[in-house]
Parts: C-alpha cells; structure tokens; sequence
C-alpha cells in the first residue's frame, strides 16, 4: 500500500472539520451577537461553516471507500494514480472557493454559495472517481455486500444530482422562483439521500468488519433496506416545499414515501440490543463509540424527519430552527459519528498509531462531551423552532420580537456549538502526528 | 436476492425516478401566478439577490437562513411595502449590512421581490389541519 492517497483524503477531512466548526461556532456567537466579529461577517462565516462541513462528509467518504477498497475489500484500484489527480482538483478548487467567500464573491445558492464555474472542476474530479470505482468494482464477479451498491449508488446521484442544482443557470429554471425553488430542493433532496449511501454504505462496512458478521452485507433485509432507502432518496424530499404552489401530487406523493421510514424506525427498535457485539476490547474503540453513539441519532432523528414530513406538523415548523435541528441532527449526529467511526476505524489500524493514555483519555472524554453538547444543541433548536412556528402561526409579535423570545435557546444553541467544536479537537488533535507519521511514509503529494 | 432481481429493481427505480424528473421540470411546477410581473428587472434582480447572498440571512418560502425575515411578502405586508424594503437596502441595520448598492440594484432587487411577492404566500398562517396529516390552505385575505 504504497499509494495510500485515501488516507490525504482522511487527513484533509478532519482539518475540513476542525476548521468548519470554527467558522460554524463564529457564526452563531454573530447570530446572536450583531456585530460580533466584524472583520468577516455572517454572510461569509455562514458559507464557510457549511462548504466546509460538507467537504468533511465527501472528503471522509472518499477517503474511506478509496483505502477500504484495496486494503479490506481485496479489490485494488483499476486506476491507482488517479485518486491522487482527484485529492490534487479537489484540493485546489476548495481553497478557491473559500478565497472567494473571504472575498465576497458568491453564486448565492444555498449549500453550493460559491461562484458556479468552480462547480466543473468539482464535477471532474467526482468523475475520476466514479470512473475508477467501477472500473474496480465491476472486475468483482461473485456477490457484492451491499456497501459496494450503496457506494455506487451515492457517485452516480451525487453526479446527477450536483449537475441537477446548477439548472438555475438556465433561464427556463430560473425564471419561475416556484421552478427554481423547487427544482433545487429535488435536487438537494437527493444530494443528501446520496451523501447518506455514501455514509451509510460505509457504516454497513465497519458493522461487518468489526463485528465480524457477513450478514449485515448481505442479507436480503439489507438489500430491502438500501432499496428503501433508494426510493426516499428519489421520492421524499418534498417537505421542504410543501408551501410551495406546485401540483398537489408531489406534496402526496412525498408525504406517503417518507412514511416508510417507518420500516426502518420499526426496525432499528427491533434490533436494538443486538445489533452491537458485546465484546470489550472491540468496545473500548473509539470506532464502536461512534457507530453506538451514531446508532442513538439514527433513532432520534428518524423521530424528528418523520414529524417534519407530516403536513400538519411541517406547517408549524417549516422555515424555523426545527428544520436545522433535522439538519444538524443528520449531518453531526448521523452522517459525523459514522464518518469519525471510519476515521478512526482506520487510524486505530495504521502500525504508526500512538498509544499514548493520557492522549487516548482526553479522546474519550472528547467523544462523550461531543455527544452530551449535540444533545443540548439538538434540543434548543427544537425548542427555538417550535416556540417561532407557534408564534408566527399566530400572527401577533413581530419577527424581532420572536427572534428576541427565542433568544435564550439561541444561546444555549450557541454555547453548545462552540463546546461540541472544543470536543472534536479533543478528539483529533491528538490524532494528527501519527496521521502525518503515516502520510509522510505512504504517500506523497 | 438474485442478482436479477437487484438489478431489476435498481432500473426501474431510475426509470420512474426518471419520467418523476421529467414531470416536475414541466407541468408540475408551471403554476406560477406572479410570471405576469417577472419583467428585466426582476431578472437582474433575482440574480443580485444571488450575488449578495441574501439568503445566508433571508428566506423565500421558508427557504434560506434565520437571521433575518422570510422576504416572500414583504412588498405587500401590512406596514411594509417597497418603500420600507427600500429604505433597509438603504442604510442596513445594526444585523443587516450596508452593500452600498447602486440605485439602479435596488430598483431591481425591489422588482425582483415584488415578483416574489405575486407568486405565493410564506409562511401560511391560514390553514386548517386534516385528520389525515394534511393540511388545506386558505387564501390570503
Ligand atoms: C447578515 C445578515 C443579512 C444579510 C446578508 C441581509 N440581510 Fe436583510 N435583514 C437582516 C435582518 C436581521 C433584518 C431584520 C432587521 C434587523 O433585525 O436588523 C433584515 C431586514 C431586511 C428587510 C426588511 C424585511 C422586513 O420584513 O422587515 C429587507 C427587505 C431585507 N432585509 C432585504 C435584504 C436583501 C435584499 C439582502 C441582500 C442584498 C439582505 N437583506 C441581506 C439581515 C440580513
């Protein structure tokens, strides 16, 4: 393993990570204090924070699949240079785009705020990769575990479902805001569902490697459940513009395919107690941490999309913190612990790994803080947003004075926030050495 | 599960996912009630709305950041109005800054969001709930 560019992918995750919730906790300490921080203001800390949280989630997928391939799937990459020439356009147009926030040029969309021309290079790369990935996948001729499909499945709709948010550059799109709205949450609909194959693929992976049990891959019930997840990916992302004047059919249609989350709400209670091995020294992983700890989030957030997803729930919430509550829940609680969980899977497998206690420690500690301060962030964005869609249903205060009665949850959110960004220092500071021990032997730039 | 049936089950789902696409690019989403108000200037404005990045703050139907309000109805609200809109692209607030906008930008982005205006109501404040988890709009009075 001599070309090991999964593991830059992993190291620039976690430095994307580090300093995303740098940018994040910036932000929310201006969102409730105007003014707070002048010399870069919330317009830029907010598309900070977000593009590079979302280059954690990609870049840690990525380098999962592209190291997990060859060193645990037996597969070796069909084009073992390649990875590198996508680490390299991945890496340089990321740093354009955070010159262009800090210089206040924006295409002004959510998620994707930089200027679109630096959309193509993002676009390339990803096709090195799904190009290399089924160049190497399709060579494997005997039954596939269903991480393989969830993998795939996640490069072929990210690709279509990136290119999908740029139609707005057309004026056909563009020009009907209820097109435009609605087009681009299709599409970021779908970008999630296909950022989660990516994760969830990967956390199938790490079940069945660290429990040692083939069936989680490759059951018939895994299969379903990635079919199911498939058709929301498809079809349920219409909560987000239930208040938009489309056809009525697409508000129905999503309302009944969220409902089968259902299924898998049943099941994951079904499997609760057995689902994690009860092995000590597989326990005592930060990598089992994770993937238990992501398991609870699965389960409350489930509870939480499956709410939103209800009309008559989602006209109270919608446009209000709740939807960030889901939000977040996902990508910390969800889509983060899985992609620590592998992370970590990985570190905690390198020769050149420390074993430092006291280091090893502040890491556990880390990971509880993490949790404990999601939850009360989680809760107080809950509690902001329920409390503005009350108010707003009713009518009576003005947007100020809402923004001012939810102020003590704002704070609470804010407080949280820069304490969960405390915790994942804890817990990959000490990780960065033996990282750089590895690389500096591994790989090269 | 035989591969056949994996397989089977994967096309077709690209396959409705695909006439699904198709549909809402076209007649599901061709209602737009305010397109008699969309002229040049609600074009320009629309994309200085983007250059701005107004939405880090803002919301259109409920869609973009919380820090300030949901601008779908501003131009027509009770109190409000495009001169009121006007004058916080003016002179910003103590949360909203000043981009130093050209008059000719505000005249536009003002269009852009009378345009909005036209379309739809956000957020709905006048519905009633079903038993069945849906909810019927009324329409603004
Ligand atoms: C940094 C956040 C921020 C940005 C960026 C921002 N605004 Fe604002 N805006 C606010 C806040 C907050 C208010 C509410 C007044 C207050 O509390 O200061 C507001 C108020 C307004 C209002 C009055 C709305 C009402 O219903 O009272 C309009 C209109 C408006 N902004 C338009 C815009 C436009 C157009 C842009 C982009 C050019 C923009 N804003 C960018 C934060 C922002």
């Amino acid at each position: 393993m001599k070309k090991d560019t999964g593991i830059l992918f992993v190291f620039l995750a976690l430095l994307a990570l580090g300093s995303g919730m740098f940018f994040g906790s910036l932000a929310a300490l201006q969102f409730i204090i105007p003014g707070f921080s002048d010399w870069i203001p919330f317009f830029k800390t907010r598309p900070l924070h977000v593009s590079l949280v979302v280059a954690w989630i990609f870049l840690a997928s990525v380098g999962g699949i592209y190291h997990y391939l060859p060193a645990f799937c037996n597969l070796s990459l069909r084009y073992p240079s390649l990875p590198k020439t996508h680490f390299r356009i991945f890496f340089i147009t990321g740093l354009l785009v955070l010159a262009c926030y800090f210089m206040g040029y924006f295409g002004g969309r959510e998620y994707w705020e930089f200027p679109p021309l630096l959309a193509l290079p993002i676009l390339a790369s990803w096709m090195l990769f799904g190009f290399n990935y089924a160049g190497t996948v399709l060579e494997k001729k005997n039954t596939w575990p269903v991480y393989l499909w969830m993998w795939g499945t996640g490069i072929i709709f990210f690709f279509f479902t990136f290119s999908e948010a740029y139609l707005w550059l057309f004026p056909y799109f563009r020009n009907s805001i209820v097109r435009d709205l609605s087009i681009q949450w299709k599409a970021y609909g779908a970008l999630v569902g296909s950022w989660n194959m990516l994760v969830y693929g990967t956390a199938v992976f790490l079940m069945e490697k660290i429990k040692g049990d083939t069936k989680v891959a490759y059951s018939t019930q895994a299969y379903l459940m990635y079919f199911l997840g498939l058709f929301n990916l498809m079809f349920g992302w219409a909560h987000h513009i239930y208040i938009l004047p489309v056809a009525p059919w697409v508000r129905i249609l999503s309302y009944a395919v969220s409902m089968t989350e259902l299924i898998i709400l049943a099941k994951i209670i079904r499997n609760w107690r057995s689902s994690f091995s009860r092995g000590s020294r597989v326990r005592d992983s930060l990598s089992y941490r994770f993937l238990y700890a992501s398991d609870v989030w699965i389960f409350l957030n489930l509870i939480l999309a499956l709410a939103i997803s209800v009309p008559a729930v989602n006209i109270y919430t919608h446009g209000t913190h709740v939807t960030v509550a889901h939000a977040m829940g996902s990508t910390i609680g969800i889509n983060t612990m899985i992609l620590l969980a592998s992370c970590f899977f990985i570190i905690e497998s390198m020769p050149e790994k420390s074993n430092n206690r006291s280091a090893g420690k502040i890491m556990k500690a880390g990971v509880v803080l993490f949790n404990l301060s999601l939850f009360v962030f989680w809760t107080s964005l809950i509690f902001a947003g329920v409390s503005k869609g009350v108010m707003v249903v009713e009518g009576k205060l003005s947007f100020r004075e809402m923004m001012d009665k939810i102020n003590p949850f704002l704070i609470t959110f804010a407080v949280s926030g820069i304490s969960m960004f405390v915790s994942v220092l804890m817990i990959i500071i000490p990780v960065i050495p033996s990282l750089g021990r590895y690389i500096a032997k591994r790989t090269s730039l | 599960m035989p591969l056949f049936l994996k397989r089977f089950l994967f096309w077709s789902l690209c396959l409705i996912f695909l006439v699904y696409t198709f549909y809402l690019y076209t007649s599901s989403t061709s209602a737009d009630r305010g397109l008699a108000f969309l002229d040049e200037k609600a074009k320009a404005g629309k994309l200085l709305f983007q250059k701005y990045n107004c939405t880090a703050c803002h919301q259109v139907y409920g869609l973009g950041g919380y820090m300030g309000p949901d601008l779908t109805n501003v131009i027509s609200a009770k109190g409000k109005g495009p001169g009121y809109a006007k004058a916080f692209l003016l002179s910003g607030t103590a949360r909203m800054p000043n981009f130093h906008l050209s008059s000719e930008e505000i005249d536009n982005i003002i269009a852009y969001l009378g345009y909005v205006d036209k379309t739809g109501v956000s957020p709905i404040i006048d519905f009633k709930l079903n038993a069945d988890g849906t909810v019927s709009a009324g329409e603004r009075k």
